[in-house]
């Protein structure tokens, strides 16, 4: 279980996982946000369908890649929580069967 | 058969046809060839060799190309009708799936004047294929029907549904595995001689001689000097183009295009380039740009999409632009080969080419306009 | 000199970057700096200022003497541009960079490489499992946020492991367990480079310092093993070691894994620079001279982005390029770079006398480099099995371009970073050559993944 063990907690804002409201710290990257509040799947591979979650938190594996406003394939250990922002697993491979 | 085997030397190992090169071109015509029951090696270059094969788009193109050559387009028709079942025949034989589909492709025209001399191709096409080739010309709202995403700066495109797209690094590779399966030798060393012996043909290693009765070059920009050695001739030049590879995205194109190609994994190919920088294989930052920029115009949607690598090779041409196809009358049973069409003629290759080749003949009466000798004038 | 010229543009902002810049400030020199974080002290001294502020004593000394060097690189007059992400370098030093999704190019007389080090792959089966992450990363959490993991799993070796298992038992942190993979034969094998290492005594005591106090903390400490994997459907359910012939399991959600640091080898062979094997280090290295002066004339490399040197050698590595940078662009004479750079070449050579010594001691077990049960996965961006690689190599790969045009190995996001290294050496291990012989994939730009947007708007920015 991740947890925060800083003395000082800088103020908390909300973000939305797969719409759920989550109550975090704002200086957090997406990434560490996440983890903290337990979420550790990220998102789902192509070829395998395999979960996936952060690795390397420094911009290096790209496997912490995430929804994040609507935008796929968003290095989520690189980019800072703001308010209100919505995060959702990602999946790219195509989910309808619809089409092709 | 029998006498060549009494004369070889202890150093030299038998076949009856040694293909010279293993990219699209070499593989194809050396699956054909065990395919056809011939004994066969196939020669290669090492890892870092200048490959054409692995720079490819993966296009099974027929609009537009042989506009002005009816045979040329009569050829690659042939090849695009026979497509379907050749990849299913790898399929079955390898196991792996090549992501081929040929459902239709679009030709984006970015101005007006495009669009119009489009139309006058396509037309042409039409007439000299005695309507079998089929085209429609459609206007930015009815490609908005089929392609949703389309920029508002694309005037229109030509659709034909001769065209269609494959993964050519797994063409390449089944090819390859086909070849093996099917008996075939690879061996991974440079030719460095190419000798004519009575009615056979010596092709030697830097340490090893190898005898057969007949020889296919297929050696890319090699062919040029190997060629002479038996009686061929090959100008070629190269001519630089870059590709743009995406991160993959969720499926939105379901169609290839000239310009921008939707793999079966996500991943986007955004073309190309067409560059005269003789055989650098290098990338330019401002050919890399134009790409980006043209694929955004197209799907403006692209623009947050993000580009994982810019890589460049050479297309080996001619100066018509058409391919070669050479049987050498001083020594027969030597041909030679080149074309910039590795995947969209990968089935006539191996099926047609081959089996000509195979059974000893010259090539086929169609392909005598793509003989070298074009260019002697 | 137009506003995006620079007499020295600088990547990275980690010791080695800063240490450069600073230096090159005080000689008058115009300096850029750019860095893809958000704050300088690269990996190494990550959030050093903000832990400052929240008196985080735990993270340890070591990490403390970092502050100094990015007080003076803040005093100093550089520019620098943090959350930068520079996705091409030429070699006629011409940069480009993005920042908020907008691009620009910059032109340097010199450029510095100091992009530091990243976690060599450790292909075990489950490394791809959720909650598995690599021990630096745990070490990010800790430094940037403040996040700890109760009752982790650290498997691996390394100085590093060993530095955040300690940080975690001062914070109070509970580790369910620490197995440590180093190699037996690897202390029988260093302990001939002791001597050589007495110059740097301090940081081998260290060490030991931080693995006794580890072991006195009561956590379960295993060593001596064969063999680990990882289990689990999706997300972890276990750790499992093979110790004197038997497997034994342990429950756990989360694992840390580390086996020591490599270069940042992309930027530098992006740019063309040539690279050698190194055989001590398991690794590729960037081939430069004693001033860090790289094969491309005008580019320069400093710190653990040529070859591993730990980050008080990455100060002084900065300090002496960026002195024989001021001197190829004539701001100091070549007399004074000998002159003013002799300290920093002392202190320098005693860091490396110790090298010999904890590269042996901690290089990586091969088992750990080179997978040996087939399903493991090896590209993680594309999902390719060591089978896939071994079944291409089969029919007749004989190096990384090909393999990766069969398999599409290295060809996803990461840009090959976290399976070239692997891939090198499955290539050496099948075809019986060495590295060297076999090679690495041929770097193209971008450095890092661009958009096609900010690429268009290059001419505009």
């Amino acid at each position: 279980m991740f947890r925060s063990i800083n003395n000082n907690q800088s103020e908390l804002i909300t973000i939305y996982f797969e719409g759920k409201a989550l109550r975090v710290q704002k200086d957090l990257n997406v990434a560490t946000a996440l983890l903290e509040a337990g979420i550790s799947n990220f998102r789902e591979t192509t070829i395998k369908n395999e979960n996936r979650g952060p690795y390397c938190m420094m911009g290096v594996c790209f496997d912490c890649l995430i929804n994040i406003d609507g935008m796929d394939n968003q290095q989520s250990c690189m980019v800072k929580v703001s308010d209100g922002m919505k995060i959702n697993r990602q999946i790219t491979r195509n989910t309808s069967q619809d089409e092709q | 058969m029998q006498l060549l085997t009494l004369l070889t030397p202890k150093n030299m190992s038998n076949f009856d046809s040694v293909v010279v090169g293993g990219g699209l071109i070499g593989a194809s015509i050396a699956y054909g060839l065990a395919r056809s029951g011939q004994r066969v090696a196939m020669f290669d270059e090492v890892d870092n060799a200048i490959r054409a094969a692995r720079g490819n788009f993966g296009l099974i193109w027929v609009q537009g190309k042989g506009a002005n050559n009816p045979y040329y387009a009569t050829w690659t028709r042939q090849s695009a009708k026979q497509w379907p079942d050749f990849s299913r025949e790898l399929k079955e034989l390898t196991g792996i799936d090549l992501a081929f589909e040929q459902n239709g492709g679009f030709d984006f025209c970015l101005n007006e004047v495009e669009f119009a001399d489009r139309q006058i191709i396509m037309e042409k096409m039409t007439v000299d294929s005695d309507d079998e080739f089929s085209y429609e010309m459609l206007n930015n709202s009815q490609l908005k029907q089929v392609l949703p995403n389309i920029g508002p700066a694309v005037i229109g495109a030509s659709f034909s549904k001769w065209d269609g797209h494959v993964n050519p690094l797994y063409l390449l590779k089944a090819l390859h595995k086909a070849f093996k399966q099917l008996g075939g030798k690879l061996y991974i060393n440079p030719i460095t001689d190419l000798q004519h012996q009575g009615k056979a043909f010596q092709v030697s290693t830097a340490t090893t001689n190898y005898a057969c009765e007949k020889v296919i070059l297929a050696a890319g920009f090699s062919n040029k000097t190997l060629a002479p050695k038996v009686g061929l001739n090959v100008p070629v030049y190269p001519q630089r183009g870059e590709i743009l590879v995406t991160e993959k995205v969720k499926p939105f194109l379901h169609h290839p295009t000239g310009y921008v190609r939707q793999t079966q994994d996500g991943g986007l190919l955004l073309g190309d380039s067409h560059e005269d920088v003789g055989f650098d294989e290098g990338t330019n930052i401002n050919e890399i740009q134009q790409i980006a920029k043209r694929a955004i115009t197209i799907f403006p949607y692209l623009d947050s999409v993000k580009i994982i690598r810019a890589w460049s090779s050479l297309r080996i041409l001619t100066r018509d632009g058409l391919p070669i196809y050479d049987h050498s009358e001083s020594c027969p049973g030597a041909y030679a080969l080149s074309s910039h069409s590795g995947v969209t003629l990968a089935a006539v290759h191996a099926l047609d080419v081959a089996s000509c080749i195979a059974k000893g003949d010259s090539l086929s009466p169609s392909l005598t306009c793509f003989s070298a000798k074009r260019f002697d004038v | 000199m137009s506003n995006n010229e620079y007499d020295i543009i600088i990547i990275g902002s980690g010791p080695a970057g800063i240490s450069a810049a600073t230096l090159a400030d005080h000689h008058k020199a115009r300096v850029l700096v750019l860095d893809e974080n958000c704050a300088p002290g690269g990996q190494l001294y990550r959030a050093i200022e903000k832990n400052q502020k929240n008196d985080n004593e735990w993270l340890g000394q070591s990490y403390q003497d970092g502050l100094p060097l990015v007080e003076a690189f803040r005093e100093s007059h550089v520019n620098y541009q943090r959350s930068a992400k520079v996705w091409h370098l030429s070699n006629d030093k011409v940069v480009h960079y993005s920042v908020n999704g907008k691009a620009h190019a910059a032109k340097g007389r010199q450029i510095l490489i100091a992009t530091g080090a990243q976690e060599r792959p450790f292909p075990i089966p489950g490394w791809t499992l959720n909650g598995v992450m690599s021990a630096g990363a745990a070490q990010i959490l800790l430094k940037e946020s403040g996040v700890v993991c109760e009752n982790a799993v650290f498997v691996g070796t390394g100085p590093l492991l060993y530095l955040i298992a300690h940080q975690y038992i001062s914070a109070g942190i509970a580790i369910k367990a620490i197995i440590d993979t180093t190699p037996r034969g690897n202390y029988l094998r260093a302990i001939k480079y002791v001597f050589g290492a007495l110059g740097s005594i301090k940081n081998i005591l260290q060490g030991w310092r931080w693995k006794r106090e580890i072991i006195r903390s009561g956590t379960l400490y295993i060593y001596n093993i064969s063999d680990v994997k990882i289990n689990g459907v999706n997300s972890v359910v276990s750790v499992e070691y093979c110790q004197k012939g038997k497997w034994k399991n342990i429950d756990c959600k989360y694992v840390f894994l580390h086996q020591g640091i490599t270069p940042e080898i992309n930027t530098s062979l992006s740019a063309g620079c040539n690279k050698s094997w190194n055989e001590r280090q398991a690794c590729w290295t960037i081939d430069i001279d004693q001033y860090g002066q790289s094969s491309v004339k005008g580019i320069s490399i400093a710190g653990d982005a040529s070859s591993i040197a730990g980050g008080v050698a990455a100060a002084q590595r900065g300090s002496i390029a960026a002195l024989n940078m001021l001197c190829n662009i004539d701001i100091i004479s070549s007399n004074n770079r000998e002159v003013f750079s002799k300290p920093f070449k002392r202190k320098l050579n005693a860091e490396m006398a110790a090298r010999p010594f904890i590269d042996t001691l901690f290089r990586p077990h091969s088992r750990y480099r080179v997978p040996t049960s087939s399903n493991t996965i090896i590209c993680r961006c594309e999902e390719v099995t060591l089978a896939q690689i071994q079944e291409s190599i089969a029919l007749g790969c004989k190096g990384p371009s090909q393999l990766k045009s069969f398999t599409r190995c290295g060809m996803g996001p990461c840009q090959g970073r976290l399976c070239g290294l692997s891939v090198s050496e499955i290539l050496a291990k099948e075809l019986r050559v060495s590295a060297k012989q076999i090679g690495y994939y041929k770097i193209r730009p971008p450095i890092k993944p661009v958009t096609l947007g900010e690429l268009a708007s290059l001419d505009e920015a």
